[in-house]
Formats: C-alpha cells, sequence, structure tokens
C-alpha cells in the first residue's frame, strides 16, 4: 500500500460542459467529491494524502473563476473541519500565501493549528502551488542559511533539499503513487522533486466522478505494479 | 542479388517514411522529445539471449529512432542512458555498460556515423565526473567535436539524475548570489544554472517496458511534457510508437490550444 497518495483533481470543468452546466458548477461539484470521501482516502494505512487543487498557473483563468475556486476551498475546509479533527488527520497548506485571499487564510492558519498534533495521518492541500517555485523557496532558504554561516554551500545535497521544501511537513513527503483524472497525462508543475520515483496514473475519468470505487481501483492498480518491480531482476 | 534486394527496401521504406512524416508535419510537431529507454535487460532475458545483447540492441533501436526524430524535424532528443542509481548494479554489469557506452560514443566521431549525416550537436549531461576516465574523456571530445553543429541535438543524460542536477543548480545559484541579496533569487537563475538549459523543455517523454515513473530523469522539465507509457521493451520500440506518440500529442495540443482560445 502507498504511504503517500497524491491526487491531481481535474476535469471539473470538463464535467460541467458535458452536463451543460457553468464551470462554477463544475468547481462546486468536484469540492463534493472531496469533502464526500476524503475520510476514505486513508483507509488502509495510507498515511499521506495530498489534493492539488491550485496552482500559479490557475492565475490565468477568469477572476470569478478564481474567486470561485477560493469560496470552494473554504468551504471545503469550513465543513470538512469537525470530521477531520475526528478522524485525527493532520491539516497542512503548503503553497505561497500571498495572493490568498485573508478570510481564506485565516481559516487555513486555525485548521492547522486545531490539528498539529494528530500524527497518523495526513492531509496536504497544495493551494497555489508549484514544484518548481517550492525549489526555489528551498533554495533561498538554503542560501540564507549559508549566508548565516549555519550551512556550508557545499554540502547542499538530496537531503538538505528534503527538508527545505514544503513537503518536510509530512513523515513521508513523496508520494508513491500520484493519480490525476481526466485523462491529460502530465504534472502540470505539481510535485516534481518529489515525484522522482512515483507510480503515475491516469485515469480518464473526470473529477467529480472520481469516487470510492475509483480510488480502490487506483490502490489495484498501484499494488500490481510494485508486485512486478519486485520480481524484476 | 540479396544486398540488391536490400536496398530497394530501404529505399522504398525511406521513401514510405517521408510521405508519412510529411503527413505528420501538417500539424504541430514536438521541439524537444525525451526517451527513458528502458527493458534491454528483460528483452535478452525474453529471447534467452545473454545481458550485453540487450543493450547492444537497444543502442540499434536507439539508432534508428534518432533517425526518425531528425528525419521529421525533431530538434531536440534527450535519452537517458545510464542513472546514477544504475551504478548500483552488479560491477560486471555496470562495467560492461561503460565498455559499450566507451564503444558507441567513440563511433559518434566516425565519418559514417548518424552525427555527421544529420549534423547533430551531442551534450553528455550528468555527473560526468563519476564516469572513468576514459569514457569521460571520449565524452568530452565527441562534445567539443560536435559543438559547431547547429541542425539537431542530441542531450545524452549518463551518470544523471534529476535530484543531482537540481542540487547542483541550487548551489551554483546560492554562490552566484552569496553577496547580495538572498531575495533576489530566482526561478530564471535556477534554471540557467541547470545543465539541461541548453534545451527547451521537453514536449514529450516516452518511457519503454510499460513502467509508469521518471525514475529521477528531467523532473524540473517534464512539468508540463506529455507523459507516455508504452508497454513495449526498449529494443522492440520502433516508427510506429513513434508515430503513435506524435498523434497523441497533436490531438492533446489542439485541445488546449482551443482551451487557451476559451479563456
Amino acid at each position: 500500500m502507498p504511504k503517500h497518495v497524491a491526487i491531481i483533481l481535474e476535469g471539473n470543468r470538463r464535467w460541467a460542459e458535458k452536463r451543460g452546466l457553468g464551470p462554477s458548477q463544475g468547481q462546486e461539484a468536484g469540492a463534493r467529491t472531496v469533502m464526500e470521501n476524503v475520510k476514505d482516502y486513508f483507509s488502509m494505512g495510507i498515511n499521506t494524502v495530498s489534493l492539488f487543487a491550485f496552482s500559479t498557473e490557475n492565475w490565468g483563468r477568469p477572476g470569478d473563476e478564481v474567486k470561485y475556486i477560493m469560496d470552494m476551498f473554504e468551504k471545503i475546509v469550513k465543513s470538512e473541519m469537525p470530521n477531520l479533527r475526528r478522524y485525527g488527520v493532520k491539516v497542512s497548506v503548503i503553497g505561497k500565501r500571498t495572493n490568498i485571499p485573508e478570510s481564506l487564510l485565516h481559516l487555513i492558519g486555525e485548521a492547522e493549528e486545531a490539528t498539529k498534533n494528530n500524527k497518523e495521518k495526513q492531509l496536504i492541500m497544495a493551494l497555489d502551488y508549484s514544484g518548481k517555485f517550492d525549489i526555489l523557496q528551498a533554495c533561498k532558504s538554503l542560501a540564507e542559511k549559508a549566508k548565516n554561516g549555519l550551512i556550508n554551500i557545499e554540502d547542499i545535497d538530496e537531503n538538505l533539499m528534503d527538508k527545505e521544501l514544503m513537503t518536510s511537513c509530512s513523515e513521508f513527503p513523496n508520494p508513491d503513487l500520484l493519480i490525476r483524472t481526466s485523462g491529460e497525462q502530465r504534472i502540470s508543475n505539481f510535485y516534481l522533486w518529489q515525484s522522482a520515483y512515483t507510480e503515475l496514473y491516469f485515469p480518464s475519468v473526470l473529477w467529480p466522478d472520481f469516487g470510492g470505487a475509483e480510488y480502490l481501483e487506483a490502490l489495484d492498480w498501484y499494488q500490481k505494479r510494485q508486485r512486478r518491480f519486485g520480481l524484476r531482476v | 542479388m540479396g544486398g540488391e534486394v536490400r536496398q530497394l527496401l530501404e529505399q522504398i521504406h525511406r521513401f514510405s517514411r517521408r510521405c508519412l512524416f510529411r503527413v505528420l508535419s501538417m500539424g504541430p510537431l514536438p521541439t524537444h522529445l525525451a526517451f527513458i529507454m528502458d527493458g534491454n535487460r528483460r528483452y535478452a532475458k525474453k529471447r534467452g539471449l545473454e545481458d550485453g545483447s540487450g543493450h547492444k540492441a537497444g543502442f540499434s533501436t536507439l539508432m534508428s529512432m534518432l533517425q526518425y526524430c531528425y528525419e521529421l524535424g525533431i530538434k531536440y532528443v534527450t535519452i537517458y542512458a545510464f542513472s546514477i542509481d544504475n551504478f548500483r548494479r552488479k560491477p560486471e554489469e555496470v562495467q560492461s555498460l561503460m565498455d559499450l557506452m566507451l564503444e558507441k560514443i567513440k563511433s559518434l566521431l566516425d565519418e559514417e556515423s548518424i552525427v555527421h549525416e544529420y549534423g547533430i550537436r551531442v551534450y553528455f549531461i550528468g555527473n560526468l565526473g563519476l564516469l572513468n576516465d576514459q569514457v569521460r574523456a571520449a565524452a568530452e571530445e565527441v562534445m567539443k567535436a560536435t559543438a559547431k553543429n547547429s541542425r539537431v541535438v542530441l542531450l545524452v543524460c549518463v551518470a544523471y539524475n534529476s535530484t543531482d542536477e537540481i542540487v547542483q543548480a541550487v548551489k551554483r545559484s546560492c554562490v552566484d548570489k552569496a553577496d547580495r541579496d538572498v531575495e533576489r533569487i530566482q526561478l530564471v537563475d535556477i534554471e540557467e544554472n541547470m545543465q539541461m538549459s541548453v534545451a527547451p523543455e521537453p514536449d514529450i517523454l516516452i518511457r519503454s517496458s510499460g513502467e509508469t515513473r521518471l525514475s529521477n530523469f528531467l523532473l524540473w522539465q517534464t512539468g508540463n511534457s506529455q507523459l507516455f507509457s508504452l508497454d513495449a521493451l526498449w529494443p522492440e520500440i520502433g516508427l510506429r510508437h513513434l508515430v503513435w506518440a506524435i498523434l497523441n500529442f497533436q490531438r492533446s495540443h489542439s485541445y488546449l490550444e482551443k482551451r487557451k482560445k476559451q479563456l
């Protein structure tokens, strides 16, 4: 079983288009899927689940849609907080915080504070996150440490980078399995460094239709890959 | 008689390939293709051959694929020839791979080699200090000899790991900005210090033998690349796989263009 599953939630817009609905209804359906299924993502010993909701690239979308995605995010966090606390899930939000509205930032802060002592399960929400940006901020942090004499530049290695990346908030920073729905076979600048050895799964189902059964299929697929890997010389 | 027939067949293949490529070129073509050439050992095992012949067959497939790519007009091709992780294999295998690499790298300097036929500029990307002196020297010689070629580019990742490449770029960026404000380090600084900065990001990454991992290859550069995992083992890869990947690329490309216009 994977210890860390990462999911790129793609397909809300196409789902809405297919039904003749507006993009905001697509985002709402997507949010509902998260809320209905999030606790089941941790079944079978999975420790960390990362959701890629929003990236720097999305800022290019029309203003209304960006606002709607933020509102949805707020809704998910508010609605799911009691559940997450009950199930002992630690909530972490990673990404650039500079363009996120105050109200959402405040909510995120509260959620992180309230769940910071939970250990066995962790939900990482990647909001305005980009893999390159993550590496850049790690680089700046290391440069700062070097400037202050805490480390030598020559000592910078993969381990030090791991500790500086935003995923260092988890005991299992590197996903074993990455799922991207809607059939697009790209990582779109989600986890880059962290995906070095991640199994990549690209089901064609659109995100709002990705329920419990589809998740189990993904885990089943993952298990088969591991078995083949074990048999190889 | 046999030789003439073979030559004739070769001519026919070339001609039909040219027609096929002309059709493909009517749609958008990738500028940069990357390959993870996986499955040589399994291929040898499957055919009951000794290990080394899998890699030899793989090299032959590589030459064909390069030929097709450059004929089609793809300017950059990157291949994952040897990972830093591969040094952990059995010493005999590592040695035989190094020997094969030395032989093949040297052959690139031959008059009849593909390098001269297509005017290829070759780069060896990776932690070359980890290679033995002979292989490193041969690699450096090829880079020097092809430095003036500008038609097409071949990037050979050897003794390479993407995380290693990123760490080296991060270190260089730290050194560059050591005296100035650390805050001023930007993405472009890291980007410039990446060994792969001599090429644009790959449009397509193809991995053979059915594995669906990047295995620490071009992590920084493939953030937006279309990823294909083909079941065929590397020596079984052929023109049809390349055409299939490009058709998929074209289909996805037109969808993305449509989306961009909608926004």
